[in-house]
């Protein structure tokens, strides 16, 4: 039978709403996304507010772009965590009151889980080993009995921080990766930063301050984009060949905002080859966070019976990757 | 020749050297990475491998025998050690043998870290259980010096975190008895000190929450 989940993600600067079914067909995808003012970095309660003031059109604009009457929605779900505090409050009170008003079950969905989940949607990934890279997460993870489990982790800043910090404290434009993907691809010159890897896992805040101190030495801007994203990506690259090696998953899948950036992608395709594993990188469309990632983890959720009641549905601004109970994966 | 093992970041290679049996570990270049990174990595990781191999011996910590280093070939030479991967039996084990295997792993990290070497990279890929009573240690190639208690605990917290991964089914027992073997071998105080930093790296991670 059809059902129809209509997904809710507030979590950071994206309130999105999609509208999916549980054959995998994503029938809308609508977002808003709140732009803090230049050389800024995001403002919890301002971006909360600009998800309260947009919610409303959001929400009619994916059940318009679906063609779905409200009552034909089977679950509503929302992102739950981890994220901004003030962010995810907006969604799950929309979710709340939806759920409610129409009388519907809700679901919690962990939104790092969403980005594994609406990857394998996309790729036909099956049994992964997954590179999840964004503005909130640096991780690398394969599942098991229930669990997702993590074999590297960023120890400090994400990759997302990372090009972020660095963009806004040189002028250019936020979100940092794609601007400092479009300046490094004039540099050639490798400057000498420093290279931390610990294990699987990566420590980025010493990149960050030693990038800065070359930027203020005058040292040129191209030629500094090229090498921190060659530095920063190299290590998480290398991370990822080792929980690879060790893993000896035969499927590798890249996913999250920063699974955007063709660089880091040939990279992850050439450690794939060399260890006889399938490459997948997530459909670009969803690698930023999006409405369809959450109701797609929803109606799997929703299938394997989890669901929760509207007044112990808080949200978990820590919820961490591998602490979900995951009930719908063999 | 074809590899025996393929590694993460080097093949290596089964020989014969004056009649001895040999591993041939050549860190091979990687395309991935621009060549100048890829070339400083693969000889400062080679160079550090010996050293903190045999200073690790010193230290009466089984390591392999380091027979050739070859710099720009990146290349090491090094005894072959007979035995078995933990990573592949520590699942296995009753777990009054695991307890006595771990606490020996936790001995044998606290005398690296009594003469301040830090391993980098400790997994259970990276030791092998010999004649069922000796730990080697292999895999120095992220290792370094330092008397930092930060050090210590990043390395402590990587092991942790291979065991939770990886062996997430005895993940509590196992961890808690290398703790055992290292307050062992390093002192009470120290061990105290180190593990704290253990659990303040961790809360520095992502989303982990010292309510939780």
């Amino acid at each position: 039978m059809r059902r129809l989940c209509l997904g809710i993600e507030s979590t950071a600067h994206t309130f999105g709403v999609s509208v999916v079914s549980n054959d995998g067909v994503i029938h809308s995808d609508v977002r808003d996304i709140y732009v803090p003012a230049a050389g800024r970095g995001i403002h919890p309660s301002e971006a909360a507010q600009h998800h309260n003031s947009v919610a409303h059109n959001v929400i009619l604009g994916a059940l318009k772009e679906a063609g779905t009457k409200p009552r034909e929605i089977d679950v509503i779900a929302f992102s739950c965590g981890p994220g901004l505090g003030p962010c995810l409050r907006v969604g799950a009170t929309v979710a709340r009151a939806l759920s409610v008003y129409l009388r519907r079950p809700l679901v919690l969905v962990n939104h790092a889980l969403a980005h594994i989940e609406i990857g394998s949607l996309t790729t036909g990934a099956r049994d992964p080993l997954v590179v999840l890279v964004s503005g909130g997460h640096t991780a690398i993870a394969a599942y098991a009995e229930r669990r997702w489990r993590i074999y590297g982790e960023t120890e400090d800043i994400t990759l997302g921080n990372l090009f972020d910090m660095f963009a806004r404290e040189v002028g250019l434009a936020t979100p940092g990766g794609p601007e400092v993907e479009k300046m490094g691809a004039q540099g050639k010159e490798l400057i000498d930063l420093p290279y931390t890897v610990k294990g699987n896992d990566v420590a980025y805040s010493g990149l960050l301050s030693a990038a800065l101190r070359e930027y203020r030495k005058g040292v040129s801007l191209y030629d500094l984009c090229f090498s921190l994203q060659e530095v920063a990506f190299s290590m998480m690259a290398e991370a990822a060949e080792r929980s690879l090696a060790h893993t000896e998953k035969k499927e590798l899948l890249l996913t999250g905002g920063v699974a955007a950036n063709k660089r880091f992608q040939s990279m992850l395709e050439s450690i794939a080859e060399d260890h006889n594993a399938r490459f997948f990188a997530v459909d670009r469309r969803f690698s930023g966070d999006s409405g369809a990632q959450i109701a797609w983890n929803g109606i799997l959720a929703f299938q394997s019976g989890v669901t929760v009641k509207v007044e112990e549905s808080l949200v978990k601004p820590r919820w961490r990757l591998d602490q979900v109970d995951v009930t719908w994966r063999s | 020749m074809t590899p025996f093992k393929k590694g993460a970041e080097a093949n290596l290679y089964l020989d014969d050297w004056y009649g001895r049996k040999v591993v041939i570990k050549n860190r091979v270049p990687k395309v991935y990475r621009h060549p100048s990174l890829d070339y400083k990595l693969r000889v400062s990781r080679t160079i550090r491998e010996a050293e903190n191999m045999h200073e690790a011996r010193k230290a009466s910590v089984p390591t392999p025998i380091i027979y050739i280093i070859d710099k720009e070939n990146s290349t090491l030479v090094m005894e072959y050690v007979q035995g078995t991967r933990i990573k592949e039996i520590l699942d296995q084990l009753s777990s009054e043998e695991r307890d006595k295997v771990c606490q020996q792993i936790g001995r044998e990290i606290g005398r690296l870290h009594n003469v301040s070497l830090i391993h980098g990279d400790l997994t259970t890929s990276n030791m092998i259980r010999v004649d069922d009573d000796k730990i080697f240690l292999i895999d120095f190639g992220l290792s370094f010096h330092s008397q930092d208690d930060e050090d210590k605990g990043v390395d402590l917290h990587l092991m942790k975190r291979a065991l939770d991964s990886t062996h997430y089914r005895c993940a509590h027992e196992t961890m808690r008895s290398i703790a055992v073997g290292y307050e062992e071998a390093v002192g009470k105080e120290s061990a105290s000190r180190v593990l704290r930093k253990v659990r303040e790296i961790e809360y520095r991670g992502r989303y982990f929450s010292q309510r939780a």
